[in-house]
């Protein structure tokens, strides 16, 4: 039995839907992130689980069991807020032992638990120290801190690591993942990065308007976006539009030439229109006498050495966005202006 | 603090019900007594105001002596502004505490001090008589225009340094440098540097100090005497003396006009002071004093201000163990007795008594008023809901309404059914409460509007309880800000001298109101019960001031 289910979940802000019929289930022991730009109802999710919020239809049920109605300090659930929230009038060590306080657990197991808690994100001997005083870093992990102390059954992550510049979000990332799986602990994470989201979830929930547009995981994601909008999302930005003109091979007639996918949805008949991206590490320079589909002549406008790859822009043909693909090492000789040969690896073309 | 519709006018509902009680309602009731005569609109008892000759005069001398005293509070305040502006120097924190005292001082105290200091038994009257032999006091000041101006001086340089010093602190003094470099000489820097930037400022503080002086009730009703009346003042006399309570309405409603007037005046200047400059911490715009003629200044500012504002107060706290021509402490011992030729039924510390009773039951109306209201207007701005910012300046009205006009409206409105409160003792707190509001508001607004709205939910995650959410959140954040509420609520009731007046019954006077009767009595006993009195009221809101400069966080610097 999933731990936390979310049935056909609607609210609206005013006269603005915010979400729309949203479902998902999340199985114990699982961290699911839900992923979306900003304004997609991700942390208005979070919320009504949280019961910050109260949903205008749809229900939650932790372990089979409605909770919707259940006021937020009843309800056993941690949450990390984005801007952690630590109370500023105590000691880090009583902010992590606020909810346990809480939960009357007597005082020496309440300091027991502290410090297991300040050990395990490695913030020992801190206890007594204002919270003002710590660092975004520090502040971040003594609000995981307090939200895990407790021991809640499902604990809540608003976009943890917002607030953080990004050397050091890409350090607590592993940390807080290990932590969290550490504890076996059933987590919801929110975040509108998607190599964040990529890099603490087991399943992720791409949000869109109020909806789940998909929900899988971060590989499964990647490889079969469901739609334009995920692929774009996932920084698949090379979109093109071409008409399918034979079924076996698939061959796609696009503004750029022919390509030939490694796959086709289901369902597309000769004469279709189709839309399609290409992953921007799914090129590489053709050779001398290289034919076919998926050799492409392009007109290159920009290119930037990045060090492990070169990126390079090309001219959009007829009316289709410009295309970029990274080239591994320093991506040849060719100068702006000049036209060059790409072959397209066929199963870095995504159909719709 | 996010509120449902219901508890929000939940929340709402006692602070509204009662403003419109007793604020809106009385006022209302002054209009209608001086516009409506009859069952029509009539303008009589306002032409009056025009048609005689003496009215015509109180409106003038108002406006005069309101413009003199403005004037001498800039001429004192602003060399002292720029002093504390640009300068650092031995004793300066002391002389800033110094100088707000004054300001937040009752004026019954004030007006006793003055006495004190320079009325026909004042120190400087027994000084010069002591040491040329005098039989007569050679200085009269009391009952004259002169001594209304000083104690008008006294309570508003504090304004002008105040305002002008704390923008001026912020303004770039290497501005100067730069106009100096490109050739302008001193007299051109201040025409064209830095009176331009400060004027606004400038003006703002003369507005605000006109105002205080336009609306002057305690210092001429005491000091002038029977020969100098303001508005306000009139309008006591009319009312409570003379009984002619349309006129006195007419003349509340006129006084009402100009105040709306120079507040919007106010509101005006003050946007146009916080046009963004080149603003720099203070700290940065200080030095010590460095030629011979910055440190004249600084020591001439010192001195006088020292002198003058120090001056009454000193006096007062000397006289009032020293009159009879011995040192002692008998005009303490006299408020406890009760003299059958005494003013009173009771004895004088009885007012005192009356005063702490009265101060308690404001200190419960103003913190239960102030609180739901400053949680309503704490709450985040949501869309289009203007409700919030319309009451923000409907909790605002009552400190552009002045202490008479406040009781007078009582005297009209809550004397008669449906709301009978003149005989009962409720009426004095629940005024105090209505003037305390806006500061008690105030006081505890910023630390709500301040706080991260999320705490609450986060508290609230961890497993706290609605009640333990107050308990363990807002009470640890807010408790500094209430006891500042508390203490305004505490002094404001303790030294307020108007509204008392015209709404206190004679056998339950408040202390100010006390002091006031005992002034009025011929004889050294009763001044110098007076004078004890006023010590003891003194003593109290400088303490309260002293406290709330202790818990107030982050004090502006200038």
């Amino acid at each position: 039995m999933p731990f936390l289910t979310l049935s056909h979940i609607s609210k609206h802000f005013g006269a603005t839907p915010v979400l729309q019929d949203v479902s998902l289930a999340v199985e114990p022991g699982e961290i699911l992130c839900l992923l979306g730009p900003s304004g997609c109802g991700k942390t208005t999710l979070l919320r009504i689980v949280a019961g910050l919020e109260t949903p205008d239809q749809g229900q939650i049920l932790v372990q089979g069991n409605v909770i919707t109605t259940l006021p937020s300090h009843r309800r056993d659930f941690g949450l990390m807020f984005q801007d952690y929230v630590l109370f500023p009038h105590m000691t880090v060590g009583d902010n992590v032992a606020f909810g346990l306080k809480m939960h009357r657990w007597p005082r020496a197991r309440r300091m027991a638990r502290v410090q297991e808690l300040l050990a395990l994100v490695e913030l020992s001997g801190y206890e007594n120290r204002p919270v003002y005083e710590l660092s975004g870093g520090q502040q971040q992990r003594v609000a995981l801190a307090r939200s895990l102390a407790p021991n809640p059954q499902l604990l809540m992550l608003d976009e943890p690591l917002g607030a953080l510049d990004r050397t050091l979000r890409d350090q607590l990332l592993v940390a807080l993942r290990k932590i969290l799986k550490q504890l076996g602990q059933t987590a919801l994470y929110v975040t509108h990065d998607q190599i964040e989201a990529f890099a603490v979830a087991d399943r992720v929930a791409l949000m869109r308007a109020g909806r789940i547009e998909q929900l899988d995981t971060p590989e499964a994601l990647y490889l079969r976006p469901a739609s334009p909008f995920a692929a774009a999302f996932l920084g698949m930005e090379n979109i093109l539009q071409g008409t399918l003109i034979s079924l076996r091979p698939p061959i796609i007639r696009t503004p750029a030439g022919l390509l030939q996918p490694h796959e086709l949805p289901a369902g597309l008949g000769v004469g279709a229109t189709v839309q399609l991206v290409i992953r921007p590490e799914g090129a590489r320079l053709a050779q001398e006498n290289e034919k076919g589909p998926n050799v492409l002549a392009l007109q290159l406008l920009h290119r930037s050495f990045r060090g492990a790859h070169t990126l390079m822009q090309f001219a959009g043909m007829a009316s289709a966005s410009e295309l970029r693909f990274e080239f591994a090492g320093a991506g040849g000789g060719a100068h702006p202006g000049q036209s060059v040969r790409v072959t397209i690896e066929p199963d870095a073309i995504v159909v719709f | 603090m996010k509120l449902t519709p219901l508890r929000r006018w939940l929340l709402a509902a006692l602070p509204l019900l009662f403003l419109s009680l007793f604020f809106i309602y009385p006022v209302a009731s002054i209009f209608k007594l001086s516009l409506w005569q009859n069952g029509r609109l009539d303008w009589v008892s306002l032409q009056v105001l025009w048609q005689k000759a003496y009215y015509l005069r109180v409106i003038l001398f108002t406006l005069w002596q309101a413009m003199l005293s403005t004037l001498g509070a800039l001429a004192l305040g602003l060399p002292a502004a720029y002093v504390f502006a640009r300068f650092q120097f031995w004793g300066k924190t002391w002389l800033r505490a110094l100088v707000t005292l004054p300001f937040v001082m009752p004026t019954v105290v004030v007006a006793t001090a003055f006495i004190a200091l320079v009325g026909p038994r004042g120190l400087l009257n027994r000084a010069l008589m002591g040491m040329w032999h005098l039989s007569s006091p050679p200085v009269h000041l009391l009952h004259t225009l002169s001594i209304i101006l000083l104690a008008h001086v006294f309570y508003n340089t504090s304004v002008i340094i105040r305002m002008v010093g704390g923008f001026w602190a912020t303004m770039d003094a290497r501005q100067e440098g730069a106009a100096a470099v490109l050739g302008a000489g001193p007299w051109q820097r201040w025409r064209f540097i830095t009176l331009p930037q400060l004027a606004p400022a400038i003006m703002a503080a003369s507005a605000m100090v006109f105002l205080f002086n336009f609306t002057s009730f305690g210092v001429v009703l005491i000091l002038g005497g029977p020969g100098f009346a303001t508005i306000e003042v009139e309008i006591y006399r009319t009312a409570v003396r003379l009984f002619n309570l349309p006129v006195a309405a007419a003349l509340s409603l006129l006084q009402m006009g100009f105040t709306l007037l120079l507040m919007w005046g106010y509101t005006r200047l003050q946007q146009r002071m916080t046009v963004p400059l080149t603003f720099q911490a203070a700290r940065h715009n200080q030095q010590p004093p460095r030629t011979w003629a910055q440190r004249g200044l600084v020591a001439a500012v010192f001195l006088a201000l020292g002198l003058f504002l120090l001056a009454p107060l000193l006096a007062l706290l000397v006289q009032s163990f020293h009159l009879g021509g011995r040192w002692g402490l008998d005009f303490y011992r006299a408020l406890l007795v009760n003299r059958t030729n005494s003013v009173f039924f009771v004895t004088p510390i009885q007012a005192v008594r009356n005063s702490l009773g009265f101060a308690a039951v404001t200190i419960l109306l103003a913190v239960s008023m102030a609180l739901p209201a400053a949680f309503l207007l704490a709450e985040p701005r949501s869309g289009s809901f203007s409700l919030v910012r319309w009451l923000d300046t409907l909790f605002m009205l009552p400190l552009g309404t002045s202490a008479v006009t406040l009781g007078f409206g009582y005297i009209v409105a809550l004397n008669h059914p449906p709301l009978n409160l003149r005989a009962s003792l409720l009426i004095i707190p629940i005024a105090h409460t209505l003037i305390a509001f806006p500061f008690v508001l105030r006081a505890i607004l910023p630390v709500l509007r301040g706080m991260n709205q999320h705490l609450p939910e986060a508290a609230q995650m961890l497993g706290a309880s609605p009640k333990r959410v107050l308990r363990h959140i807002y009470w640890p954040m807010m408790r500094r800000a209430l006891l500042v509420g508390v203490i305004f609520a505490f002094t404001i009731s303790m030294g307020e001298f108007s509204a008392s007046l015209l709404i206190s019954r004679p056998q339950f006077p408040t202390l100010p109101v006390a002091i006031y009767r005992l002034l009025g009595q011929p004889g050294v006993s009763n001044f110098g019960q007076a004078v004890a009195l006023s010590v003891l009221l003194m003593l109290v809101t400088a303490a309260g001031y002293l406290g709330i400069e202790q818990l107030r966080t982050g004090s502006e610097e200038f």
